[in-house]
């Protein structure tokens, strides 16, 4: 067994968005009571449509927010309303890799300066020791020779050295956990994949644990060895890659699974099932089971009625549904 | 029979920057027949958006070169002047839906009014009669024709997706030209346009190009693919064939490199980056990328005919 390096319990992100009359409070619920544990090295994907909560999942967990309510254990530690001056140890124990590469990178700074950045904030004084700490970190990324590209503003860089860049910078204090956000989405797909190699390797060579976070199933396969299917700020269904792939249990995993098409030309006949209806808005989620309303499964008096638990169907398969329980 | 319905040929579009001449549609071919569906493929950068928008002439201000022959049912509509093509063709035979479609319609207009501005322009149509032509191809796109009254804010991305292609085929084109129409959907939402595109192109017989960085979407719909690489069309092929069987070593390469739920296999990628079109270079665009490359490549690839219409560029199929 690897050892755990980061629990999340019972895990709540609400947005306050308005006082409404008499002072009545509104909340956005993004993150609605997940569980999570990622042992060191492992490398997990969270996976569900925009508005599910699932960019406000990792950005908890980095505590780039605060949380509503739960625990978040991290390497032993309780972080969950750890204060500013602690958090800078945890801030360098955890890196963020956005979607948008060049929207992450600062336009007027040059790879070095960026890549500087984290060292100085974190107290690294001896400019000679950043200078091959810079260098290490573009060799570990593959973006060499260094000398060609320390010097280079990010606009010079194409989509997927950007991307590298960022990667660069999440890892360059040499953190454990590494929170990817649609790291590849907004990239080519021969670049892609590339990408997401590079993420492997730095996992399986340093250890790194990393959260994949991301709309694509079809990725998810060639990365990460456990899936969390995420939807309107639950967590509906987690089990090995494999498993979830091969035997879907939640009618939402199954309908994601059944849309996605592999390049093949007899997709033209085919017209493809798809649950009506849009997920639900956050601030009043329907009761009961929050797919009910698009589900083809459902059932009338349970499922708008009760939360259903999460039941494990088979060893290590959970799955949020009542046809299960 | 044979691409009768829109015919390409040599179609060329550089425009000037200050950095110089970007050559985004380079001597591009490719035919259709009534009712097919072409898609173009690329990756971003290539000129695929360029090449959608030289079709409909919406050229970009700064054009330097735009020639070649875009036959339409027959007719050259580079032989038509700004008015006739605007009256005759744009929004009327042939319809445009932009990449980015969720932001194109405008926010202080009702969905109604906005559809019908094309009608009121090139048709001799009351208001009245062109409204209720609006909330029927509402009604066939699947949105309840009360949203004719709605502002675009108070319909969902998928909502609004399906409001432009409603507008599309408000003139009964036979050409719509779509540019990554589901690329800012979501999983499920553009699983339900596809089927709305599938079901259009089957019971109202439109030709389409549709233009898509993705191999496995293009699937759902395309009879034809055009791969594009560095502005230019490196292999046309009928999809079936593509698909078992791509010919052209980028071709090959973008195949492998699509992850598959469904298949097992080892994902490769494509070294190196595309070149600039500021500045491609001499011979085949693809060669310092290509594993195959050999002392021809430095040359101007030939054009390989296939059966029909269809052609590969590259050196490797040359017959002595």
């Amino acid at each position: 067994m690897r050892s755990p390096l980061l629990l999340v319990e019972n895990l709540k992100k609400y947005f306050e968005i308005k006082r409404g009359l008499f002072g009545k409070k509104l909340y956005l619920k993004a993150v609605d009571g997940v569980n999570l544990t990622l042992a060191r090295g492992e490398a997990v994907a969270i996976v569900g449509e925009s508005g599910c909560g699932k960019t406000t999942l990792g950005k908890t967990i980095l505590r780039l927010y605060e949380p509503t309510d739960g625990r978040i254990i991290f390497d032993g530690r309780d972080i969950t309303h750890l204060g500013w001056k602690d958090l800078k140890w945890y801030r360098r124990e955890t890196g963020l890799v956005q979607q948008d590469p060049f929207g992450a990178l600062p336009p007027f700074m040059i790879v070095k300066r960026i890549l500087e950045e984290p060292l100085i904030i974190h107290g690294i004084k001896s400019e000679k020791e950043r200078e091959e700490r810079v260098h290490k970190a573009l060799e570990r990324v593959k973006l060499t020779p260094v000398e060609d590209f320390i010097n280079k503003y990010p606009h010079m860089l194409s989509g997927g050295q950007q991307q590298r860049l960022v990667i660069a910078r999440a890892t360059i204090l040499e953190p454990k956990l590494i929170v990817a956000d649609e790291p590849v989405s907004m990239l080519d797909a021969s670049v892609r994949i590339e990408i997401l190699r590079l993420l492997q390797d730095l996992q399986q060579k340093y250890n790194l644990s990393i959260i994949y976070i991301t709309h694509d199933l079809s990725t998810t396969k060639y990365f990460s060895e456990k899936i969390h299917i995420m939807y309107a700020a639950h967590i509906v269904e987690k089990a090995e890659t494999r498993e979830i792939l091969n035997n879907p249990l939640h009618p939402y995993t199954k309908a994601l699974l059944n849309v996605i098409p592999d390049p093949d030309p007899a997709n033209r006949l085919v017209i493809r099932n798809v649950p009506a209806g849009e997920p639900p808005n956050l601030i009043s989620p329907p009761a009961g089971c929050r797919f009910n309303p698009r589900c083809p499964n459902f059932i009338e008096g349970i499922c708008n009625l009760k939360e259903p638990p999460m039941i494990e169907v088979n060893k290590g398969h959970y799955v949020k549904c009542w046809l299960y329980g | 029979m044979g691409g009768e319905h829109l015919n390409v040929k040599d179609l060329t579009m550089y425009y000037r920057t200050m950095r110089g001449e970007v050559k985004a549609v380079d001597n591009i071919s490719f035919s259709l027949s009534k009712g097919e569906t072409v898609a173009i493929i690329g990756e971003s950068g290539c000129g695929k958006s360029s090449l959608a928008k030289s079709i409909i002439r919406l050229l970009p201000r700064n054009v330097s070169v735009y020639k070649g022959i875009i036959l339409f049912d027959g007719i050259n509509l580079m032989d038509l002047d700004e008015e006739e093509f605007t009256r005759k063709i744009r929004w009327n035979k042939i319809t445009y839906v932009p990449q980015a479609a969720l932001n194109s319609l405008n926010p202080v207009i009702k969905v109604g009014e906005q559809m019908i501005e094309p009608l009121l322009l090139t048709r001799k149509m009351s208001k009245k009669e062109t409204l209720e032509k609006a909330a029927k191809t509402l009604r066939t796109v699947g949105i309840s024709e009360s949203f004719i009254n709605c502002y675009p804010f108070e319909l969902s991305g998928g909502m609004r997706q399906r409001v432009i292609i409603a507008m599309a085929l408000l003139t009964n084109p036979e050409l719509m030209i779509l540019d990554e129409p589901t690329s800012s959907l979501d999983i499920l939402t553009q699983a339900s346009i596809m089927n709305l595109l599938k079901s259009i192109k089957r019971e109202m017989d439109i030709s389409m190009v549709f233009i898509t960085h993705d191999i496995s979407l293009s699937s759902e719909i395309a009879d034809k693919i055009a791969v594009m690489y560095a502005g230019q069309i490196v292999e046309f092929n009928i999809a079936e064939k593509f698909y078992s069987d791509p010919m052209h070593p980028y071709s090959q390469k973008l195949m492998e490199s699509v992850p598959t739920l469904r298949t097992d296999k080892d994902l490769v990628f494509i070294p190196g980056s595309p070149p600039s079109l500021l500045n491609p270079p001499k011979g085949c665009r693809f060669a310092d990328r290509c594993p195959f490359t050999f002392e021809k490549c430095s040359g101007d690839p030939p054009t390989i005919n296939l059966n029909g219409d269809f052609y590969v560029k590259c050196w490797l199929y040359e017959k002595e």
